[in-house]
């Protein structure tokens, strides 16, 4: 449990990493939250015990191995990235799903974003963007609970998602090509 | 050399683009539909007024234990408050080195009625400070920020930039870098604190500004701050000071 100060220096960070690698200043993305029907209501009532936390690796900005050695569903992980009290990417990307009427524009559009970026990229932005640009305001979507402060109480000890639907939103987003 | 000056050329460049996010105080009524705006304005359509009208009740009612009410000494329709001091809540007692906020001082001032005391965001609570803060409607908010008050408004400020539960934002990344933009079909706003107590479209509800707080809190998947904690009375200050010569609004409509 840590007391994060960020923001003291909002420009230096940004600056300091395009620096240090040009791709990272690509504000990327990947999916969000945040949806105003995605408060305590959606907790299911009954939620499964918190699954056991997989450790990960960066290497070159880039996690190559899958979360747990899962394999990702493509069909699962677009319906992940659409829906609200899930991953809702829609919050604040673009996705090119038909029948979306409204989605955010706090991220990039992702359309394309596999033609951008590579696989191993895109599961450190959805993992935990924060390895890139420490400001971001996108959540990391699997990273260690013991980080997280004040997590409310139904989400003790979670990742955002949990293994299998980073794997599944990643295998969705890998078929965004241009 | 050259690249050196160029590079720090750049860097001033990006620095002064980062200018905007601490642009000035704008109302969250800048950032709802129009057809929001047109609900808050109609008297008749701004279900907020429904609460100013109960706490205006409750402003009249007699206690049993005194035989009056805050209207015996502030008049029926509130004349007498003082709106000028309204607009100033919350305010800091440098004795008690307290923050009291607008419903506190409700409580307090009607705890010398009645010995029947009500829990901090009790709903008649609410609306006695949606009506008290609805008189001061069009006055412009007014915030200490000197003496004792500077250093708390750094401890709200900390708060107000630390990052919260699973969704791990904190205000600031919101209302700070990203006001105008959208989430899903909703604005983005400044996260201001001028309209409220305000309506609230999404729950059908009015809430005070640490109820917003609360409620934002989670949607962020976090443990909110308890009524009445040290951290919730240090962020409410923050955020009112940051509305300082916006226009009162309550109730305010807001999603």
């Amino acid at each position: 449990m840590y007391n994060e100060p960020l923001l003291s220096a909002p420009g230096t960070c940004r600056v300091s990493l395009s620096i240090i690698n040009p791709v990272a200043s690509i504000f990327l993305p990947l999916l969000l939250i945040l949806s105003p029907s995605a408060g305590l209501a959606d907790t299911p009532v009954t939620m499964p015990p918190p699954e056991s936390y997989c450790q990960w690796e960066v290497k070159d900005y880039a996690i190559e191995k899958p979360l747990c050695g899962l394999a990702g569903d493509a069909s699962r992980g677009k319906a992940i990235a659409s829906d609200g009290s899930r991953g809702n990417c829609l919050a604040c990307h673009q996705l090119p799903i038909d029948g979306i009427e409204a989605y955010g524009t706090i991220g990039p559009p992702l359309e394309g974003i596999a033609s951008r970026l590579t696989e191993g990229f895109i599961r450190l932005r959805v993992v935990d963007t924060r390895q890139v640009n420490p400001m971001s305001i996108m959540p990391g979507f699997y990273r260690d609970p013991a980080l997280i402060h004040r997590p409310g109480k139904p989400y003790l000890g979670r990742t955002f998602l949990s293994a299998q639907q980073v794997e599944d939103v990643i295998a969705y987003l890998v078929t965004l090509k241009q | 050399m050259i690249a050196r000056k160029i590079l720090i050329a750049v860097f001033g460049l990006l620095l002064a683009s980062m200018g905007n996010v601490y642009a000035e105080a704008r109302s969250g009524y800048e950032y709802i539909k129009p057809a929001t705006r047109a609900m808050q304005d109609d008297d008749f359509e701004n279900p907020g007024l429904l609460t100013v009208e109960r706490g205006q009740e409750l402003f009249n009612q007699k206690q049993e234990q005194s035989g009056k009410s805050c209207a015996s000494c502030h008049g029926e329709a509130g004349e007498t408050l003082d709106i000028k001091a309204i607009a100033r809540y919350p305010v800091y007692n440098d004795d008690s080195k307290e923050i009291i906020t607008l419903q506190k001082r409700i409580s307090r001032c009607r705890s010398g009625i009645t010995d029947t005391a009500l829990a901090t965001d009790h709903p008649d609570l609410l609306a006695l400070e949606t009506f008290a803060r609805n008189r001061a409607k069009g006055e412009t908010v007014n915030v200490r920020t000197d003496g004792a008050v500077a250093e708390l408004l750094k401890q709200g400020e900390a708060l107000y930039n630390t990052r919260y539960g699973l969704i791990d934002m904190s205000c600031y990344h919101c209302h700070d870098m990203y006001p105008g933009q959208r989430i899903r079909g909703q604005t983005i706003s400044q996260g201001q604190g001028n309209g409220f107590p305000a309506y609230r479209l999404d729950i059908g509800e009015i809430t005070n500004l640490h109820q917003r707080i609360q409620q934002c809190l989670n949607l962020m998947r976090a443990e909110p701050f308890a009524a009445d904690s040290d951290e919730i009375n240090l962020l409410g200050l923050y955020i009112m000071s940051r509305s300082n010569g916006l226009a009162i609004e309550t109730p305010a409509v807001r999603y």
